[in-house]
């Protein structure tokens, strides 16, 4: 069947993210976006919410079952409170999600039970590279095989709180294989150098770090999936489909602000959204918001459902990206020069939103 | 139900069978119909008949058990959820993915069978709607668009007066752009659905729908359009002069109310068969559009053009982009539309997602087999390939049963809960 309704639990599950978003991300967003820092009780707040145990099998300490597609909804909820916050939430999946996909039993066992205590792990991933022509298949960061270990050398960027993790999980080109392959690195491993914190067009309440590795061994047990390695493409699916909920999630922010905007403000006697020209940008972007919710539940549930769905994933991601980016300028536009000052929230939407498209691997679901 | 994106087995066996109709029947005298354009497509007219009485007397059983008449009763015991509009888009999409022109030639009852199920009476269903169910092909249509009543069907000028001495219904006026009107009206014994006022002074609350048989006396079939593109369709101008047809054929109810009432039936009533109407244009977009997304990324294929399943933008070349992004556009718009058929099987409103289908649908399709001529050179732009006609075929679906505008429109007044007047 063709059906659009949630189960009463997938109800359940985004009326609490909902809850969250509205009461407790919106209030904070603005100041930790200029403070460049998010509260710690925001973040305690979040992990108490127990997304992430509950996508995990009570065999590893979690109470649930993984699903992208309850990903995708908790996902945009996490997305329409605000996008930096929404990615520090889900710091925590970018390492447990690829164990869970690709380790092996005893890096399941080993790792996955850290994901269900009361405080939130202090791990993180280490993916992106500084590089304009970034491809996940081809990275510039490598692992050599030299006896028992693995020597990583190269340079990531994006490893949100990077200077405090304890834990990263590293994507690197297996030089023996060619192959993208990821490797757990504990932080004070020799070789591990912390550099600075990156500077982004958005999300300035993440701390996100520059992290080098100069020739950083690692045991080989600690490569992802053992001998096998990982699916990277598994991994990246669940990247796609996280940013495309975020998308959604911000995107839908923003028409819902531009909206109201639009009913409020006076023009020539009556509300701007009497014009026909602001209107029909409201309702395009209307449609737009839930073609590409559309377009990541199909891709999500197709996962679920047949393992298959990648190239469904990938077309989801990059339409929510152009949508993203869309509805948030035309957010912007409607409200004018509001809209350009930082009193309003539309300004900081557009530029989250535009780095959807460039931020594979930096949110997993 | 859960989010679910499966299509049912009978869905997918039915769908199959549009499909081979489209291959085997309809792509073979595809441009012979486009090239002759006011004769008939009785290839598929004759293969398609006997299933078309088949969902007309499915359709039939079904809204006579509404009306609780004597259709039989619904079975005991577990329901299965209804996919008939679901199907239905399937269908469309196959069939229109086959031919879009010839696809409008379906005999069936169509709008008209759309809006009587609406609204009729059962002893109205019996009359006009059984013939579908039977005997040679017939069709169905609607009549609304006037010379000078377009999107603004408010503005419509055709009258019905009661003669109070003969009970009948006079009908006076001209309709234009009536789809399968010369079939419906004088080539079978069909049905055509007119909409007039009661009352003009009384705007949209005058207005009514009524049913006129073919052959009634009084009505002329006066043009046959010649047009861009679904030129296997019958597009035909039909005059009214002094049409008489018996009381019992207005839908709906003949009383008046004043428009400050709110209470807008009839007009309300012929508004909801567009909510059934659009997600069908938008899946016969949509199967146009996949048509030539499918032909253009096969041809380029065969010069080693091909679509990553993934990769990075700037791994892809501008054609790749292009086909990517008709990817993405074709499925957005069935997605919308598939969402607004299973509300519809699910019995909840679906007004405003029948809009939005309809704006993406339109828009989708017209930029895809647009592109499409571009992307295959002058070879698309040849009518060897037919590439072009899909081109010419696809801006019908961002006009008819309600412009892009109007429907961007009809959006745009719900989200922002605004009247018409708030929001002209």
């Amino acid at each position: 069947m063709y059906s659009f309704n949630k189960t009463d639990e997938q109800r359940m599950l985004t009326d609490t993210v909902n809850r969250f978003a509205t009461r407790t991300m919106r209030k904070v967003y603005r100041e930790a976006e200029e403070g460049g820092a998010i509260p710690a009780e925001i973040i305690d707040t979040g992990w108490e919410l127990g997304l992430l145990p509950a996508s995990l099998p009570e065999d590893y300490g979690g109470f649930g079952e993984y699903s992208v597609l309850n990903g995708a909804l908790y996902a945009e909820e996490l997305g329409y409170g605000d996008f930096a916050i929404a990615l520090e939430m889900l710091r925590p999946n970018q390492v447990a999600i690829p164990i869970l996909l690709c380790g092996t039993e005893q890096q399941k066992e080993q790792y996955l039970p850290l994901f269900c205590d009361e405080e939130m792990p202090k791990v993180s991933a280490a993916f992106l590279e500084p590089t304009i022509l970034f491809d996940p298949a081809d990275l510039a960061t490598t692992a050599a095989e030299e006896g028992d270990n693995y020597l990583l050398n190269g340079k990531k960027v994006m490893v949100i709180d990077g200077d405090e993790a304890e834990l990263l999980l590293v994507y690197a080109r297996e030089e023996s294989s060619g192959q993208t392959q990821a490797y757990l690195v504990p932080t004070d491993a020799p070789g591990v150098i912390i550099g600075e914190r990156d500077k982004w067009m958005g999300f300035h309440a993440l701390k996100t770090y520059t992290v080098e590795f100069e020739n950083v061994a690692v045991p080989k047990h600690n490569k992802l999936g053992g001998e096998q390695g990982i699916d990277l493409h598994k991994i990246l699916n669940s990247s796609r489909i996280a940013l495309a909920s975020l998308a959604v999630g911000v995107a839908r922010g923003a028409y819902e602000y531009a909206l109201d905007y639009a009913k409020e403000r006076e023009a020539f006697g009556e509300p701007i959204a009497h014009r026909q020209s602001i209107a029909f940008m409201l309702a395009d972007m209307a449609i737009e918001v839930d073609a590409a919710r559309l377009m990541t539940w199909e891709a999500a549930w197709k996962i679920d459902e047949t393992g298959a769905g990648a190239h469904d994933a990938f077309l989801a991601h990059r339409y929510a990206a152009d949508m993203a980016l869309a509805v948030t300028d035309s957010a912007v536009q409607i409200l004018g020069g509001h809209g350009y000052v930082r009193e309003h929230p539309v300004e900081l939407w557009l530029r989250n939103g535009r780095g959807i498209a460039v931020l594979l691997g930096a949110a997993l679901v | 139900m859960p989010i679910e994106f499966k299509l049912p087995e009978h869905v997918e066996n039915q769908t199959n069978l549009s499909k081979m109709l489209a291959v085997q029947v309809m792509r073979k005298i595809s441009r012979h119909y486009d090239e002759h354009e006011h004769e008939r497509p009785w290839e598929y007219i004759n293969v398609i008949w006997p299933f078309m009485q088949q969902i007309e007397a499915a359709d039939l059983k079904r809204s006579m058990r509404r009306n609780g008449g004597n259709g039989s009763k619904p079975k005991e015991g577990k329901k299965r959820p209804s996919t008939a509009n679901v199907r239905l888009l399937h269908m469309i999409e196959a069939l229109s993915w086959g031919d879009a022109g010839i696809y409008l030639d379906t005999p069936s009852s169509a709008l008209a069978g759309a809006a009587i199920n609406a609204v009729g009476t059962p002893e109205q269903k019996e009359r006009f709607l059984k013939r579908f169910t039977e005997g040679e092909p017939k069709w169905g249509a609607m009549a609304i668009t006037e010379p000078q009543a377009g999107s603004d069907t408010s503005a419509i000028q055709a009258t019905a007066t009661l003669d109070p001495e003969t009970n009948e219904w006079v009908l006076n006026g001209e309709k234009i752009f009536v789809t399968s009107g010369s079939l419906a009206g004088k080539e079978s014994p069909g049905i055509i659905v007119v909409w007039a006022t009661l009352d003009r002074s009384l705007g949209r609350a005058g207005m009514r729908s009524f049913v006129v048989e073919a052959g009634t006396p009084g009505m002329t079939i006066t043009k046959q359009e010649e047009k861009l593109g679904i030129r296997a369709s019958d597009t035909v101008s039909i005059v009214f002069e002094d049409c008489r047809i018996p009381y019992d054929n207005i839908l709906g109810s003949a009383e008046l109310v004043k428009p400050d009432e709110k209470k807008t039936k009839g007009f309300k009533g012929a508004m909801k068969t567009f909510d059934a109407s659009r997600p069908m244009v938008a899946a016969s977009a949509v199967g146009i559009a996949r048509a030539a997304f499918e032909f253009t990324r096969d041809k380029l294929a065969e010069q080693g053009i091909t679509i990553p399943e993934y990769a990075p933008h700037h791994q892809l070349s501008a054609i790749q982009c292009d086909l990517i992004q008709m990817e993405m556009e074709l499925k957005a718009a069935w997605l919308l539309t598939i969402r607004s058929a299973a509300l519809m099987d699910a019995k909840q409103p679906n007004s405003i997602e029948a809009s939005m289908c309809k704006v993406k649908a339109g828009k989708a399709v017209t930029a895809i087999t647009q592109k499409c001529v571009e992307l295959l050179g002058p070879l698309g732009y040849s009518r060897e390939f037919l590439v072009e006609k899909w081109m010419r075929d696809a801006k019908i679906n961002d006009i008819f049963e309600g412009t892009g505008q109007i429907n961007t429109l009809i959006v745009a007044r719900r989200i922002l809960g605004y009247s018409r007047r708030e929001l002209k």
